[in-house]
C-alpha cells in the first residue's frame, strides 16, 4: 500500500468515533496495514474458531453476531452497526474469535491488522492505555446489555 | 410540569349513561379474532346496545369478564378516533385470559370501563417523542399513535423503538411495517435473539436509545412493557438527559375493582387503576429502585 494510501485510511480511522481523541500518531501507525473493505449482505467477516488476526470499525451497514452448535441454527445475539467497533478476540489470548460475524445489510469496514495494532499497543504504553480505555467502556456496556438480555426484560 | 397536569387531568371513568351500578358490565359481541403470536390474540368487540360504545384515551383500561370464569384488566389497543369498536390484545397467560384468548367470533364478554389515567398527549405537544415498547407493551401504547399519526404536525421528531424477545413475539406485524415506511417517523425493531431471517437489530430496547435521534431535554417519552424493561429504559432516558417529569410509564398491577376502593392495585402512594396506569417516572423512580413492591 501506498505512503498516501496508508495515510488516508489512516485519516478515515481518525474519524472513527472510537477513535476521537486518541494520538493520531499512532494511531496512523496502527492504521498502516489496515483495509477498507465491504461486505455484501450474508457475507462473513469473521468465523467461529478462526484466528482473530484483525479487527474492524464499521462505518456503514450491519452486522450479526451469531452462535450457534451443531445441534441448532445459528442465532444472532448481538447486532453492531456504523460508528462501533467490532471485536477484541484479537487483544485477549488465544486470539481466536467466539463468534461469527455476518453482514445482514451492505456493509462497509475498515479491518485492521492484529499483529500492528498489538505491537503499537505494547510499543507505546502511552497510547496502549488510552486505547485500552477506550475499549474498556465498549465491553462494559455490552456486559451491561448481555445483563440485561439475560432479565428477558421484552419478556416479562 | 408536565407531570402536575397529568395527574390534575380528570378522566371519566366511563360508567354507562344513567344509574348503572359502577360494577356492572355492558355485554359486547366478539366481531372479529386475530391470532398475533402464538399466546397472543387481539379481539375486536362491539357492544350489543349502540348506547354503550366507549370513548376512551390511549393507555387506559378495560374490566373485562368472560361469564362463568371471571374478570381481568385489559389495555385498549384500538383507536380512540373509532370508539363504535373496542379492540383489546390479550396474551394468554391466566384463567382469564386463557379463556378469552380462546373466544370465537359472536361469543359475548362483559366489559366495564374505560378506566385510569391514559397517556398525557397534550403535555407532549411542541416536543420530540419516543415511545418505548416492550413485548406486550405495544398494545396500550397504539392507541395514541393514532392519535400521533392523526396530529403529526403538532409534534417534533417522533421515535418508536419496539423490542420483543424473538421476531415471532412481535405483535401487530404488518402494521408496524407500515410504520417503517413513513418518513415523519423513524421505527427501530430490536429483538433478544433471532435466526438467520431477521435483518433487523438484535439486543435489548435500552441499546436503541443513545443512538436515537431526539433533542433529549424537549423530548417526552411514553414507556410500556414489563416492569423490568421500563425501569432499564427509563434509566437510559433519563441518562440520555429526557426530563424525569416527561418520562411516562404505564404500570401494571393485579386489578379488582378499577374504582380506586379496593386497594389490590396499591403501588406505593398510588393506586394504579386509579392514579395510572400511566405515572411520571419522577413520582416511579424510587420505587422502581425497591424489589417486590
Amino acid at each position: 500500500m501506498s505512503a498516501s494510501a496508508s495515510e488516508a485510511i489512516g485519516d478515515r480511522v481518525l474519524s472513527h468515533p472510537f477513535f476521537v481523541g486518541i494520538d493520531p500518531t499512532l494511531v496512523h501507525a496502527m492504521a498502516s496495514k489496515a483495509e477498507l473493505r465491504t461486505y455484501e449482505v450474508g457475507e462473513m467477516l469473521v468465523r467461529e474458531g478462526k484466528p482473530a488476526e484483525e479487527f474492524f470499525l464499521v462505518f456503514e451497514g450491519k452486522v450479526a453476531l451469531e452462535v450457534g452448535a451443531s445441534d441448532r441454527a445459528g442465532i444472532t445475539v448481538e447486532t453492531i452497526g456504523r460508528g462501533e467497533i467490532l471485536g477484541w478476540s484479537w487483544l485477549v489470548s488465544p486470539h481466536r474469535w467466539r463468534f461469527d460475524a455476518r453482514a445482514i445489510k451492505p456493509t462497509s469496514v475498515i479491518a485492521i491488522n492484529a499483529a500492528s495494532a498489538r505491537y503499537a499497543l505494547a510499543a507505546h504504553p502511552a497510547f496502549g492505555y488510552q486505547f485500552l480505555m477506550k475499549l474498556l467502556p465498549v465491553i462494559a456496556e455490552r456486559l451491561e446489555n448481555t445483563r440485561v438480555q439475560l432479565l428477558d426484560i421484552h419478556g416479562g | 410540569m408536565a407531570a402536575e397536569s397529568h395527574l390534575r387531568t380528570s378522566h371519566s371513568h366511563g360508567m354507562a349513561s344513567g344509574a348503572a351500578h359502577p360494577y356492572a358490565p355492558r355485554p359486547f359481541v366478539v366481531r372479529a379474532r386475530t391470532q398475533e403470536t402464538p399466546d397472543t390474540v387481539t379481539l375486536r368487540l362491539l357492544p350489543r346496545e349502540a348506547r354503550d360504545r366507549l370513548s376512551f384515551h390511549g393507555g387506559q383500561f378495560n374490566m373485562v369478564y368472560v361469564f362463568g370464569v371471571g374478570e381481568c384488566a385489559i389495555s385498549i389497543s384500538g383507536d380512540p378516533g373509532h370508539p363504535e369498536e373496542l379492540v383489546h390484545t390479550v396474551r394468554a397467560v391466566g384463567k382469564v385470559t386463557n379463556a378469552l384468548a380462546a373466544l370465537a367470533p359472536d361469543a359475548v364478554v362483559g366489559v366495564r370501563g374505560p378506566y385510569g389515567r391514559g397517556w398525557p398527549l397534550d403535555s407532549a405537544k411542541g416536543r420530540d417523542l419516543v415511545i418505548v415498547a416492550g413485548g406486550l407493551g405495544l398494545p396500550p401504547l397504539r392507541p395514541i399513535l393514532y392519535e400521533i399519526f392523526r396530529q403529526r404536525e403538532a409534534f417534533g421528531r417522533v421515535e418508536i423503538i419496539y423490542g420483543a424477545r424473538t421476531p415471532k413475539d412481535l405483535v401487530f406485524y404488518e402494521e408496524v411495517q407500515t410504520w417503517r415506511h413513513r418518513t415523519d417517523l423513524n421505527l427501530q425493531t430490536t429483538v433478544d435473539a433471532a435466526g438467520r431471517d431477521w435483518y433487523g437489530d438484535v439486543g435489548v430496547v435500552t441499546t436503541r436509545i443513545p443512538d436515537a435521534r431526539f433533542d433529549a431535554p424537549n423530548t417526552s417519552a411514553f414507556v410500556c412493557g414489563p416492569e423490568i424493561m421500563m425501569k432499564f429504559t427509563a434509566q437510559a432516558l433519563a441518562q440520555r438527559g429526557v426530563p424525569s417529569d416527561a418520562i411516562w410509564l404505564s404500570m401494571e398491577r393485579n386489578m379488582k375493582c378499577a374504582l380506586g376502593f379496593c386497594g389490590h392495585c396499591q403501588y406505593g402512594p398510588s393506586f394504579v387503576c386509579r392514579d395510572g396506569p400511566v405515572l411520571p417516572y419522577r413520582t416511579l423512580a424510587p420505587l422502581l429502585a425497591l424489589k417486590e413492591v
